[in-house]
């Protein structure tokens, strides 16, 4: 059968960033697949040499919009590391906590895209509805519901009151109930099971030679988990599970990170029952000695790997950051052999790779204007303003065909 | 200097040029300063003998005397052993260690779009992570790089729908 070769992105029919697939296909089954990335490539290490240690933390912060309590961390530790700086347990388990809940809405989200990519939107709708309460307990912890801003070099800069533990720990009573749904539903629901049994295979061998970490190894029987293997933050004291399937296969990938979504609910009651007394910082040298260190830390989607060189300045001389994406997809095009065309998504989808979710209104505080929140109305209004103002363009035409076309029913700013 | 762990120790026995070299900064941490003509000796020895089957990071550094890359290993028990090669600053060339780690390409093609390293035996592939159209001979965490005038853009467009 003559091969053909498709180009699939880097604007994906599957997912929110660009990253481009040639796929060699043989029929509908896939021959060969070559990976290309760097599509978002921003200079993050470049800029971060010109920067202040303090100034790095928040855009460090920003190079996922997920998992960025994840990269914070990492370079607060590894910063912390070269300077010698020992941190309060108060905020190792404040920093335990905050990752704890980002592991959680990241694994929510990564379920529901799962269910999408397969065409199961209910699932979708269930674990994004389920999401919510963990975004807003984060936006009452950190102040925000991603790019928390809770690190500093040196410790935490907020504190968590007994008040805000309580809210945390009876959301996550709801939350354990219904992933114990979802746990049973991934194990014995019939559509999941034909649609990802056998989809997008990595032996472990394969697992371990390219590299592969996080849930995506751990659910080819590679039970490596940093929290557990290298200790950092207050993982060392607490009791879990490292949660890992033998499926080898998409399937698997959905089974481990609903476990770990129980795990992670065990870990936060731990913490919170066990939260230390003390200070939340202790004071950090404004420049940091000659030095190198590096950081692992379990990211929702595997090890993140930070590391972190200091010159006597307070300017690094050197931020490395591999993320655990990056990490992974030396195996997608391994995973996406002798599958269809058509399970190009969920394998894509499986290694949960990363996609930022920020479209929310804030409030600013201390801004120019003294900061006001705008409501969704309001926020409508003015686009529509801002679009007649200064391209000319009239919806209002448009708003009156389509009210007079489907009625009453539409709602009117 | 407190006693060194058992990997520290075990790659001083084999190795026994680099003993001064090596250094474990904290617990779970080993590293040495390899030359490149050893680099691939002492991570097949590490890999075979010392059961360090993963490399989690690859990190170029402009040591503006010299390059160095930084190979971290890691294994079960969460030890990372990281050997780090310094290579000439106007011929900075390595060799591939793909043949051993086949995810490491993307690390690779890393030090030669953002540092100029020559990697020699590197499959051949698309660049990463610089755009197909950035200049070959700009490479950006060069110590002495800067960023080329911006240009002026072209004027948006703005048509209605």
């Amino acid at each position: 059968m003559p091969r053909v070769t498709i180009p699939i992105g880097p604007a994906h029919p599957s997912l929110e960033e660009p990253e481009s697939f040639s796929i060699t296909l043989e029929g509908e089954r896939i021959f060969a697949a070559e990976v290309k990335l760097g599509y978002n490539h921003r200079g993050i290490e470049k800029a971060a040499e010109a920067r202040t240690y303090v100034q790095d933390i928040y855009l460090i912060e920003r190079v996922c919009g997920i998992c960025s309590h994840a990269h914070s961390t990492s370079f607060c530790m590894a910063v912390e590391e070269v300077a010698g700086l020992q941190v309060t347990p108060r905020a190792l388990s404040i920093r335990t906590l905050v990752a704890e809940l980002e592991r959680i809405h990241s694994h929510l989200l990564w379920l529901g895209v799962a269910g999408h990519e397969i065409g199961f939107d209910t699932l979708l709708m269930y674990t994004w509805r389920d999401r919510e309460p963990i975004m807003d307990l984060l936006a009452m912890l950190t102040g925000n519901r991603v790019n928390y801003g809770i690190n500093t070099i040196g410790g935490v800069r907020r504190d968590v009151t007994a008040d805000q533990l309580g809210q945390v720990l009876a959301a996550l009573d709801v939350l354990e109930e219904r992933t114990r749904y979802y746990a049973e539903l991934a194990a014995t629901d019939p559509t999941l099971r034909q649609r990802l049994v056998g989809v997008g295979h990595l032996s472990r061998a394969d697992a371990v030679t390219l590299g592969t970490v996080g849930p995506t190894a751990r659910a080819s029987g590679v039970a490596r988990d940093t929290r557990r293997d290298d200790p950092y933050l207050a993982y060392g004291d607490l009791q879990f599970d490292v949660v890992t399937s033998d499926q080898e296969d998409v399937f698997g990938r959905t089974q481990v990170r609903v476990g770990e979504l129980l795990q992670s609910y065990r870990i936060i009651r731990q913490v919170a029952a066990t939260m230390p007394d003390g200070p939340l910082t202790v004071k950090a040298p404004r420049k940091v000695p000659v030095g190198e260190a590096l950081v692992r830390y379990e990211a929702p989607r595997g090890e993140n790997v930070h590391v972190v060189r200091g010159n006597g300045t307070d300017k690094p001389e050197r931020v490395k950051v591999r993320a655990p994406t990056l990490a992974n997809t030396a195996s997608v095009a391994r995973m996406m052999e002798k599958n269809y065309l058509a399970d190009v998504p969920i394998i894509v989808a499986a290694i949960d790779p990363c996609f930022s979710c920020t479209d929310r209104a804030i409030r600013v505080v201390g801004g120019e204007a003294g900061g006001r929140v705008a409501s969704w109305r309001e926020l409508r209004r003015a686009g529509i303003e801002f679009y007649r103002r200064e391209a000319g363009v009239d919806f209002g035409a448009l708003d009156r065909r389509l009210a007079a076309r489907l009625g009453p029913l539409r709602s009117r700013p | 200097m407190a006693e060194l762990p058992q990997v520290a120790q075990a790659l001083a026995e084999r190795f026994p040029a680099l003993a001064a070299a090596i250094a474990a900064p904290r617990p779970r941490r080993v590293g040495c300063l390899v030359p490149p003509e050893l680099l691939h000796q002492v991570i097949d020895h590490a890999v075979e003998a010392l059961g360090f089957d993963r490399l989690c990071a690859i990190t170029g550094h402009d040591e503006r005397t010299a390059f160095a890359a930084s190979y971290a290993l890691s294994r079960p028990d969460g030890t990372v052993l990281s050997l780090r090669t310094q290579v000439a600053h106007d011929r900075p060339v390595l060799e591939t260690v793909t043949g051993r780690f086949p995810g490491a390409a993307n690390y690779e093609r890393e030090l030669v779009d953002l540092f100029g390293f020559e990697v020699v035996g590197l499959p051949p592939g698309r660049r990463y992570p610089l755009p197909d159209d950035w200049p070959l001979d700009q490479k950006p965490l060069r110590k002495d790089w800067v960023a080329p005038p911006k240009q002026a853009a072209a004027p948006a467009k703005r048509e209605g729908p």
